[in-house]
């Protein structure tokens, strides 16, 4: 049943990308256990708006937990304190009347702050760009069921494609390695039969993109955690061996 | 001015229309391609899908959209499904089937060639997806499996679990990325389309505000595409994604666009009740619950009961008293009304009396719990996380809401508007639905207009421009569309009012809702066309838009969005006040039958109706394309 | 060669293509998670020899005659091919590189991640990543700094005035029979079990050794590692202390030495 609880939040306000950042802290009164934590922000902004403060910026779309564009980094931990659950999907249950909570955005030196807790994701693009896809042209598809594809293979493949691409593993990662986000777009593809045929060519280009711009995993394992859609790391370890297999493979074929 | 519409249908039966239409169009050379500048404005499924295969046939593509990634447009969020006419079940389907299906799911309110033609590259689509590594359901043999959706007496509708537009989505936005990264598509992601751009008539660019920096950029080429999908949103209230609203479309209207059919909306019945006044948007639940869940209210008006303590005799199981044959799966829009009618009459249930029970007690009780679970485990999770309740032990609670908009800008058979040079794609078009959309069908559509209709009719219209460079970015016409956007982010700014861009959008959303949702009435639509536009004017004077124009400012992009969306609503309810008779989603109290059927009148309004702008202040012109049946009979639909 | 041609507008890398390309193999070892192999492979031999080298010197508790013993046995390995203390160079020579390797993967990688990492000021809050994982690049370190120390102390004799090469009896009750030496060994081979709880876990991701059936496995095998190496290796400057190896400052094997090489025995 549903109660109304008090908050102190102690949100980052950063004006724009080059201004510097600090902590605001507003008192979030009156809050129903039934809001969801960005209802609970927009009903905050309602009042800044009233009292000619500028709103706090935070992005979302879907507000179903499919979109990944919502992310905040609540009480220290990405999406917050319940599993399985991007930030849109949390809601104030989770939290108890005279709560503390700090939120801030996403933060990785590839994902600078635009504005308050917006942050800029393009890097995860350039990582798709780099390869993950499978190059067939529009029309030059051969009949769907022309192919079999086993059901548990099928399976694994969409574990791994449920990504959402939210940057929740890269904001908890402590190295800022982006290496789940980039398994599960890998691994989507190298499973599936239609993918085989640029399988080491798009875990090479894709593996060294992600290394411009993340860290190294030291397989800490807070990615896993984070992710609101229980992408599990043995993505990361099958990354690795393709990419080894990749980088022999590929020297062979264009030697 | 504008005759009566033509949608220039080419001649010939309804199978060979689009093949002999193909042969016929003249087409670019691969050469010339790479001659031809293309603005595609909107990156969800249909924006996507056709700048990547624009980008693959070698033009020279831009994409805009206001996303921070393509991947995140709304069309990430479909869940059910994606028809095709495979007919890889051997039930029966053929594409004459999905079109029959369609054309009467859309109460004869849409063009059979177009239909034909959507019915016809439905299979294609799948065969695309399958090979851009969308990982579609598959049965043991490893072939692909799949489900039948609403209205449809076959199983063709292809899914990935529940994520389906997710999939397609992101196999779209792959398509698209391989073409960014060979150079042929250029990106521009939070770059949102304020204007459109004219010259001679012709649609030549549009203008942008960088979303980040507020710069103010022209964009100058031989087509524009609009992939900016519907216009929920203008219910506040929706399924639609936050960031969906009209102002594309709309900006494109004002320009001359003619906006079809705007009245034509589908509520959906299975989303979970607004929780409170703070809530920002609706949740759907897939249809697929109301297979075992049954649908009831209590007898007595406001009931205090817990639902467990309401025995059956105090149960009103409303849909399967109404409908014995079809129970609780008739159609969207039936089980909609019903639920919105029990609930107007005091009887419903939650702590805002805004819903109605969906019960599994009695399917846990044959079945077992674990089997409801394997079906519907993730979705009950959902219900849960969402509501704080356990839909294992209390009846889930269910309402209506917002969930799809059939109309949208006018395009003929080429999928090009009434604006030459200006092509509409996917959701933000009227479309091939009619007065109604199929579960299943908007992913087909978008995407179909997307990789298999715009790429070749595209060409038809450039081929007048070759050798003809784009419209230089330093002629006038970008000049006054740039000030145009510059002056209205001054205005917003100045405004100096009291209450936020969310309270007014709140607000048209409860008129809009209460006047043009699912049931409408000829006082009330005449309400709607008096108050919006008070309601309009006061949010343009008490409006209030802190900040400034040179930063991310989400108040800012908000209040056009909005100032729009009131234009529009005013505009949903003059279209529904105008068709004199009960369509699809557009039920009119006054044109039932007695059991309080739906009632068309095809003599008057087998056509459509499309919008002409005719300047602030003055009414739209209403113009109609006669819409011809030639191969299915006009038929009233039943579901006792 | 995989050729990055992403046309996506981006902030800037964080780290830049390398200046040279080196010949296959080693432009491997210029990526990252090629330098992860690196160091998985590295971490999977030194893991070797610290398992070999604890068992070795459970050989202590035989006795000193014993122990030296054991450690003639392996400067005559391999004799019966090569002369003599060459296959025993050929190993450490190799433990040498891997040892250089893993450090530098490891110092490499590491100044990625924090060229790539941003702090939280508002603090955070790890779930998954647990003590062991988090003090890696504390613990490796350590073990470095003190293999130095340990080297210098117990194979080169340095800070052992009365040292005996080839009486690792001696030299360890002497050495560790020093409280302060013995705190230093026990505090670093602490770390080193640490290092290796976490590493060993680390060293199948990242090599890619990864069935889900028998993941579980690979924790149940770095928590028995760790454990076997801590109860081991600090039961040494513990039974020191404890009196239980002691030779009384007399090393027998400098006697038995002196005595045959009198009798003009070689040994
Ligand atoms: C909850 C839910 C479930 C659904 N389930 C199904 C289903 O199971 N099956 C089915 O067939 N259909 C389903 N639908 C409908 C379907 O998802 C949509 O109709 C369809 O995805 C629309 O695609 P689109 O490409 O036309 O538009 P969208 O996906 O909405 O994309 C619009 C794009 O335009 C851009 N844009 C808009 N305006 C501007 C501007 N001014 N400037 C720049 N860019 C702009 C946006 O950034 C975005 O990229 C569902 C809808 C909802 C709400
Ligand atoms: C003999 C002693 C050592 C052993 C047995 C050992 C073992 C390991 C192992 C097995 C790994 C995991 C490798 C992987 O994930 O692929 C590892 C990682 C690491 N080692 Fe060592 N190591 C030793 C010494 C050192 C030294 C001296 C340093 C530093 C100076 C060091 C620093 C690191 C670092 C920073 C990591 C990366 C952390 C991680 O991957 O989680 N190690 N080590
Ligand atoms: C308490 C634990 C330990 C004890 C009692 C111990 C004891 C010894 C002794 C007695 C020697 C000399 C052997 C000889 O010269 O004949 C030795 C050599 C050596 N030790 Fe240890 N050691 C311990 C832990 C370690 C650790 C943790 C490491 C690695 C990080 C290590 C690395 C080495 C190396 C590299 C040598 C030289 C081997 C050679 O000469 O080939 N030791 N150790
Ligand atoms: S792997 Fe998980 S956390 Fe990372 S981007 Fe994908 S969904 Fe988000
Ligand atoms: S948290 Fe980081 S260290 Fe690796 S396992 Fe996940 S990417
Ligand atoms: S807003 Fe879409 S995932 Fe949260």
């Amino acid at each position: 049943m549903s109660s109304e609880i008090n908050l102190t939040l102690q949100v980052w306000r950063q004006p724009g990308p080059q201004a510097e950042g600090r902590f605001v802290t507003y008192e979030a009164s009156g809050i129903s256990t039934d809001a969801s934590f960005l209802e609970m922000l927009d009903i905050v902004n309602e009042r800044l708006i009233e009292n000619g403060e500028e709103p706090i910026v935070f992005e979302s779309d879907c507000r179903e937990g499919i979109c990944g564009t919502c992310g905040l980094m609540i009480n220290g931990q990405a999406h917050g304190p319940q599993k399985s659950t991007a930030t849109c999907q949390l809601h104030m249950r989770s939290f108890k009347d005279g709560d503390h909570i700090v939120i801030e955005p996403w933060r990785a030196t590839s994902f600078p702050v635009l504005r308050d807790l917006a942050v800029d994701r393009r890097a995860m693009d350039a990582i798709i760009a780099s390869g993950g896809y499978i190059s067939v042209n529009t029309g030059a598809a051969p009949d769907a069921n022309l192919t079999p594809v086993p059901k548990e293979t099928a399976d694994t493949a969409f574990d791994a494609a449920a990504c959402i691409g939210c940057g929740a593993c890269v904001a908890a990662c402590p190295n800022s390695a982006a290496q789940l986000f980039t398994a599960a777009k890998v691994q989507h593809l190298n499973l599936l039969p239609q993918g085989q045929a640029q399988r080491w060519a798009r875990t090479e280009a894709m593996v060294e993109t992600m290394e411009e711009f993340f860290g190294s995993c030291t397989n800490h394992g807070e990615c896993e955690e984070a992710c609101p859609k229980d992408i599990p790391i043995d993505f990361i370890a099958w990354t690795n061996r393709d990419y080894i297999k990749a980088k022999v493979k590929n020297r062979k074929l264009a030697g | 001015m504008l005759g009566s519409l033509d949608a220039r249908i080419p001649a010939g039966s309804l199978e060979s229309k689009w093949t002999d239409h193909k042969f016929s169009m003249r087409l670019v050379n691969p050469n010339n391609k790479r001659r031809f500048d293309v603005i595609v404005v909107g990156s969800g499924l249909a924006g996507a899908s056709a700048a990547a295969s624009l980008g693959e046939l070698g033009y020279r593509v831009k994409v805009l959209t206001y996303h921070d990634s393509p991947r995140r447009a709304h069309s990430i969020a479909a869940q059910g499904g994606i028809n095709a006419a495979k007919n890889y079940q051997n039930d029966g389907d053929s594409v004459y089937r999905l079109f029959y299906d369609t054309i009467k799911g859309g109460d004869y309110r849409a063009r059979e060639a177009n239909v034909y033609r959507l019915a016809e590259v439905s299979v294609d689509i799948i065969d695309q997806a399958t090979a851009q590594g969308v990982p579609f359901a598959r049965e043991y043999g490893g072939l692909l499996d799949n489900r039948s959706f609403g209205g449809a007496q076959v199983s063709r509708t292809f899914y990935a679990r529940g994520q389906t537009g997710q999939q397609l989505l992101l196999g779209a936005y792959s398509a698209l990325m391989r073409q960014v990264a060979a150079g042929t598509v250029e990106l521009h992601t939070r770059s949102e389309m304020l204007e459109l751009v004219m010259h001679d008539g012709r649609a030549v660019g549009v203008v942008t505000r960088d979303l980040i920096t507020g710069e103010i950029v022209p964009h100058s080429a031989h087509a524009v595409v609009l992939a900016t999908g519907g216009y929920g949103n203008v219910y506040f209230l929706s399924t639609n994604a936050k960031m969906c609203n009209v102002t594309a479309a709309w900006r494109a209207h004002r320009k001359g666009a003619l906006f079809a059919n705007p009245c034509y909306t589908q509520i959906h019945p299975t989303c979970i009740p607004a929780s409170d006044d703070f809530q920002s948007k609706l949740t759907l639940m897939s249809e697929s619950l109301r297979n075992d869940g049954r649908i009831w209210v209590p007898v007595a008006h406001e009931d205090g009961r817990e639902p467990h303590e309401i025995p059956d005799a105090d149960r009103d199981y409303f849909l399967e008293r109404k409908y014995p044959a079809f129970g609780n799966l008739v159609p969207r829009d039936v089980a909609s009304r019903n639920a919105k009618t029990v609930v107007d009459e005091g009887r419903g249930v939650g702590p805002l009396r805004n819903g109605v029970y969906l019960d599994f007690s009695g399917a846990m009780a044959r079945d077992g719990e674990s089997v409801i679970r394997s079906k519907y485990g993730n979705l009950f999770d959902m219900y849960e996380r969402i509501t704080g309740e356990d839909p294992y032990r209390v009846p889930m609670r269910i309402y209506p809401a917002t969930h799809y908009t059939m109309g949208g800008l006018w395009v003929d058979y080429e999928l090009m508007s009434n604006v030459p040079g200006l092509f509409v794609l996917g959701e933000a078009n009227f479309s091939d639905h009619g007065a109604n959309r199929l579960g299943a069908s908007a992913l087909m559509q978008g995407l179909a207009d997307g990789y298999f209709v715009l790429p070749y009719t595209i060409g038809n219209y450039l081929s007048d421009f070759l050798g003809d460079p784009a419209l230089g970015t330093s002629e006038p016409v970008f000049a006054d569309a740039e000030q145009e956007v510059a002056d209205e982010m001054n205005r917003w700014l100045s405004t100096g009012g009291t209450r936020s861009v969310d309270h007014y959008h709140r607000e048209l959303g409860k008129l809009v809702w209460d006047y043009i949702g699912m049931a409408r009435d000829k006082t009330g639509l005449e309400k709607a066309i008096s108050e919006i536009p008070a309601l309009r004017d006061e949010y343009h004077r008490n409006v209030r838009v802190l900040g400034s124009a040179d930063t991310l400012n989400q108040s800012l992009e908000k209040a056009g969005r909005v100032a729009d969306l009131f234009e529009l609503g005013e505009l949903m309810a003059r279209d529904a006040l105008a068709r004199e008779e009960s369509c699809g989603g557009h039920f009119r109290e006054e044109h039932q039958t007695e059991e309080g059927e739906a009632m068309r009148d095809d003599e008057n309004f087998t056509h459509v109706a499309a919008w002409e702008w005719n300047g602030e202040g003055t009414p739209q012109t209403r113009h109609r394309e006669e819409l011809e049946f030639e191969n299915v009979e006009l038929t009233q639909r039943s579901y006792k | 060669m995989a050729q990055t041609i992403s046309r996506v507008s981006t902030p800037p890398p964080v780290r830049s293509e390398p200046r040279v390309r080196l010949p296959w193999p080693l432009s491997i070892y210029q990526t990252a998670v090629g330098k992860k192999w690196v160091m998985g492979l590295t971490g999977a031999a030194l893991l070797g020899f610290i398992v070999v080298h604890m068992i070795g010197n459970l050989h202590l508790y035989e006795g000193p005659l014993e122990i030296h013993e054991y450690a003639e046995t392996l400067r005559d390995l391999g004799t019966k091919l090569l002369p003599r203390t060459w296959l025993l160079w050929a190993m450490r020579i190799g433990l040498i590189i891997a040892f250089g390797l893993h450090i530098h993967s490891a110092y490499s990688l590491s100044r990625m991640s924090w060229a790539a990492d941003q702090r939280y000021p508002g603090g955070r809050n790890y779930i998954a990543a647990n003590f062991a994982s988090r003090t890696m690049r504390w613990t490796g370190p350590i073990i470095g700094l003190y293999l130095f120390y340990h080297l210098a102390d117990l194979t080169w004799g340095w800070f052992n005035p009365d040292f005996v090469r080839g009486d690792p009896y001696h030299n360890v009750s002497e050495s560790l029979g020093s409280i302060p030496v013995a705190i230093l060994y026990i505090v670093a081979n602490t770390a080193l079990a640490v290092h290796i709880f976490h590493g060993t876990w680390s060293m199948f991701q990242s090599l890619g050794v990864n069935s889900p059936r028998y993941n579980h496995l690979r924790r149940y095998l770095a928590g028995g590692l760790a454990g076997i190496i801590l109860v081991g290796n600090l039961s040494f400057p513990i039974f020191v202390q404890a009196g239980v190896i002691d030779d009384n400052g007399r090393s027998v094997v400098e006697e038995l030495q002196q005595h045959g090489a009198a009798e003009g025995e070689d040994h």
